[in-house]
């Protein structure tokens, strides 16, 4: 229990200023959450969720936590641009776990509220009560609950009832600052029935040091509510990532979510998504281009509570040099959930002797009137492919990068925000033709 | 059709009865019920055992002490009292089975009963039966023709009597003790079984097949088969068990291990069909077995090929280690579960070689109120360049209370590996179905077409009689439960 007591004795030793720094709301979760992370602790790698995933050395390290709410000088706005060309979204920043106020002064439709989430919180706690850790304080995940207890700031979005948000929303997540330090982020998304709104989180990172950001993103989605959710993570090997997304579905909503990893240092993204209304759609899709030493996991958990729903999973991994890559994707359907429809996919292309890739594709079914498959492939890429276009001219390099992106090109065409997908375009090809050292688009780095 | 019809047709259809469930009248001599050192000098010492296995048995016992029972299945095992067993049952008249005079009539009818005859006039040419009952092999047939090519084949008590070095070497060897917690508990107790080999270049001229039956009360069954194929040879060996409705669950606990040389090739194929509990779920055998086959020569090959029909708990992994260059490994099965029962079951391909090839082709039925879980790895190792692996797992389910699930696990560590896996989960297509309404045939035995068709698969690569056996197997198994 060794590196938990660091954990539980800061705790302990700042309850105080973790009461003083954030809303009554947020603080009231704490103790319950505090006691499951020491009941639980850092999973190893007997735990099989975690067993493919060696967190060990990046806990040994000493973060610094942000425990005061000191802020960075500059505003990011004012340094970083991670612009997607001809898509105009409205801008929001985060940097280590400080949410930055919108110096934009247009403000979105009537009744939407979006900004930081403990200010939010603070302001209306009615209101929030019945969602701010709703789906995570019912998790098991030592880390959601290492969030709860220690979280003080994040993004808070919350659009009312029949209010469609056009214009995509963007949230830029930054780590910046010379020490190693670990961000408690935590994330509201609330899209009431009738709603609708597209937001796109993008992971990165302004300092070389060790950063660990363990995240927590609630979503809840009512009913025929819509939601695009786009995550994009470019951050340097250095940073580790621990996101936990919590999605409920209402009835006849429809969720789109799209994580791309293209620069990191070890991360692992649960995506746990669970369909409660009946005629609830949704596709989750992902790609991860590793290379040098980058670490991947997605664990993707879809719960088919109740029937009629439709869910699709497509997620694509490319790994050379010595990256290493886990895909664990389950589709469990609840005893009555009858007539549904659930489809997985995982492809993996490996290109180097010693990159690494495990896959665990699970179907849980306890209902019979349903259509469950999955399937994972993963190879190389075809010579006789590569010999074609080579003899139709192209260099080898080239051959190849098309190869690969003919092998993603699903995952990218399903994006729906065509500037995006235009742009994560961009970035993919640039990306195997070796153009790409770090985040592009970053004035810093 | 309506659904509610289509449930009463499927209520008939699971409702098949077992059997197999009679009970010997036969005087067994057993030893007192718990498992301490003790008793495993005693089974040691009724077996006749050289020291070194009695050594073996006790580093084994000391061991498994030290494990905890796996909680990884998808299984709800209750818990076992390892102490209110009996480790040692053997039917009293045993002979030493050389002549067939000398057989108990009493348990030549109990295996005539079983189908298995045990005069070797009587049976079917090209089949050798080693048969055990309980803790102990009652007869071997056609062990002497089969000598004269040089293949052995007797009961692992003979084997550890007259070829200890044979056993010596390869005992272990592929399921070492401290593999898992009941591998441990079966190396630390285990009683009869067969003991196989065949020597370099020989193709052995008939299948050989052991029949395990439990027999006696409160007893648990730990048998250990060794097979081992030396280069150039070939082997079909089946397997198949059953035994008494009893309320009480009884236990069993079996390692088989297989070792392949250069080019030589073994079909283990098994039909298992121990008691599955009453319709409550009343009762039943726990099947633990572990399965290992390692392919230790170049272009050695395996084929596993299970008809899982028994059982209340089954959880079993046949697997296979690809160590040779150029292995292969084959793993077919088709899962059966109705009524209470639960199975998690599936294979291990690990591919240590070069050019090694696997392929694994999985059904799952469900019907009634059971689970029945895939599990299965696949593994490429960073030398294993060229492997190529193909995984198929399928499951059907019939009523609306079972469960079906799929569990594979890919481990790939050599970009030259080309591994596929795909699952389907469904019902019975009411497409299907209504085709054959239409064409004349009655629900049920549209329904049995089906499951029979969807099965066909691996039904296919059992050898012939096995294969009759196992399609009557399963529509007994499903009889009661379409709809």
């Amino acid at each position: 229990m060794g590196k938990e007591t660091t954990y539980l004795n800061l705790f302990r030793n700042y309850r105080e200023v973790l009461r003083q720094y954030s809303a009554p709301l947020m603080d009231s979760k704490r103790e319950a959450a505090i006691g499951l992370f020491e009941k639980a602790g850092f999973p190893g790698p007997k735990d099989e969720a975690y067993r493919q995933c060696r967190l060990d050395a990046l806990l040994e390290i000493d973060y610094g936590m942000n425990l005061y709410r000191l802020s960075a000088p500059p505003h990011p706005s004012k340094v970083f641009r991670c612009e997607v060309p001809s898509l105009s979204t409205k801008l929001f920043f985060v940097v280590n776990d400080v949410y930055y106020p919108d110096p934009d002064p247009q403000k979105l439709s009537e009744g939407v509220l979006y900004g930081s989430i403990n200010a939010i919180l603070r302001e209306y706690p009615e209101l929030m009560a019945p969602y701010y850790d709703r789906i995570a304080g019912q998790s098991a995940d030592a880390f959601a609950a290492l969030n709860t207890a220690m979280a003080q700031d994040g993004f808070l979005l919350f659009v009312p009832a029949g209010v469609e948000i056009e214009q995509p929303l963007q949230l830029i997540q930054l780590f910046h600052g010379e020490i190693e330090q670990m961000a408690n982020r935590r994330n509201l998304v609330i899209i009431e029935d009738g709603a609708s709104a597209k937001l796109m989180i993008c992971d990165h990172s302004m300092t070389q040091s060790s950063c660990f950001s363990n995240q927590v993103t609630e979503v809840f989605v009512g009913k025929k509510a819509r939601l695009e959710y786009y995550e994009l993570e470019m951050t340097h090997p250095n940073n580790a990532r621990l996101s936990n997304t919590f999605i409920d579905q209402q009835a006849s909503s429809s969720v789109f979510v799209n994580g791309i990893t293209l620069n990191n240092g070890v991360s692992r993204n649960n995506l746990n998504l669970r369909m409660l209304g009946e005629q609830a759609e949704s596709m989750l899709s992902g790609l991860c281009l590793l290379d040098s030493h980058q670490f991947a996991d997605y664990h993707v958990d879809v719960e088919h509570v109740v029937p009629q729903c439709t869910s699709r999973q497509l997620y694509k991994y490319i790994l050379d040099d010595e990256s290493r890559g886990v895909f664990a994707g389950k589709v469990l359907v609840h005893p009555n959930a009858q007539k549904t429809s659930a489809y997985q996919s995982n492809a993996n292309l490996c290109n180097s002797s010693r990159a690494r890739m495990n896959a665990l594709p699970q179907l849980e079914i306890y209902a019979d009137d349903v259509k469950c498959s999955h399937g994972s492939a993963t190879g190389q890429i075809d010579e006789n492919a590569l010999f074609y276009m080579r003899s139709r001219g192209l260099s080898e390099q080239e051959a190849r990068a098309m190869l690969k992106f003919a092998f993603v090109a699903d995952v990218i065409e399903g994006i729906q925000l065509i500037p995006l997908k235009n742009r994560i375009h961009n970035l993919v090809g640039k990306r195997f033709r070796k153009q790409m050292s770090a985040c592009a688009g970053c004035d810093i780095c | 059709m309506k659904s509610t019809e289509d449930k009463d047709i499927i209520t008939q259809v699971t409702a098949g009865e077992y059997k197999y469930g009679f009970v010997t009248d036969i005087e067994t001599e057993t030893i007192p019920e718990g498992l301490n050192e003790d008793v495993i000098r005693l089974i040691s010492s009724k077996k006749m055992e050289p020291d070194w296995l009695l050594e073996f048995r006790l580093k084994a016992f000391r061991h498994w002490q030290s494990m905890e029972k796996p909680q990884w299945a998808h299984l709800d095992i209750p818990e076992i009292d390892y102490q209110k067993m009996v480790y040692y049952a053997a039917p009293k008249s045993k002979t030493s089975g050389d002549n067939e005079e000398d057989i108990d009539p009493d348990l030549l009818k109990t295996f005539e009963k079983l189908g298995i005859p045990l005069q070797e006039r009587k049976q079917l040419a090209g089949m050798a039966v080693d048969a055990v009952m309980d803790s102990v092999s009652v007869k071997t047939t056609f062990k002497e023709s089969l000598a004269k090519k040089g293949i052995i084949f007797c009961s692992f008590s003979e084997g550890v009597q007259e070829h200890p070095e044979l056993i010596k070497r390869y005992l272990g060897s592929v399921v070492p003790y401290t593999d898992n917690y009941y591998a441990a508990l079966n190396c630390a107790v285990f009683s009869d079984g067969s003991f196989v080999y065949i020597p370099k270049g020989v193709r052995c001229p008939m299948e050989l097949s052991t029949y395990f039956r439990i027999n006696a009360i409160n007893t648990g069954q730990f048998e250990r088969t060794l097979i081992v194929a030396d280069d150039d040879s070939y082997v079909s060996y089946l397997e198949g068990c059953t035994a008494p409705i009893r309320d009480e669950n009884q236990l069993h606990v079996a390692i088989v291990e297989i070792v392949v040389h250069d080019r030589a090739e073994v079909k283990y194929s098994t039909v298992q069909n121990w008691y599955p509990g009453d319709k409550e779920g009343k009762g039943g055998i726990y099947n633990f077995v572990t399965k290992r086959c390692l392919c230790k020569g170049e272009s050695a090959k395996i084929s596993w090929t299970q008809v899982e029909t028994g059982s209340a708990i089954t959880w079993k992994y046949p697997s296979c280690i690809l160590a040779g260059d150029n292995s292969v490994g084959e793993f077919y099965s088709v899962a059966v579960t109705n009524n209470h029962q639960q199975a998690d079951t599936g294979t291990k391909m690990i591919h240590l070689g070069k050019n090694t090839r696997s392929i694994i082709v999985s059904k799952g039925i469900s019907a009634g109120k059971s689970q029945n879980s895939y599990r299965g790895l696949v593994k490429i190792a960073p030398k294993a360049s060229n492997a190529r692996n193909h995984s198929q797992c399928d499951s059907l389910l019939l009523g609306d209370t079972c469960g079906a699930h799929t569990f594979p696990y890919i481990e790939i560590n050599n970009e030259t590996a080309v591994v596929e896996h795909e699952a389907t989960t469904s019902k019975i297509n009411e497409d299907q179905l209504f085709y054959c309404n239409q064409r004349g045939i009655s629900t049920e035995e549209a329904i049995g077409l089906i499951v029979n068709g969807y099965a066909k698969e691996v039904i296919n690569k059992l050898p012939m009689e096995f294969a009759v056996e196992a399609q009557k197997l399963l529509q007994v198994s499903l009889e009661g439960s379409v709809g």
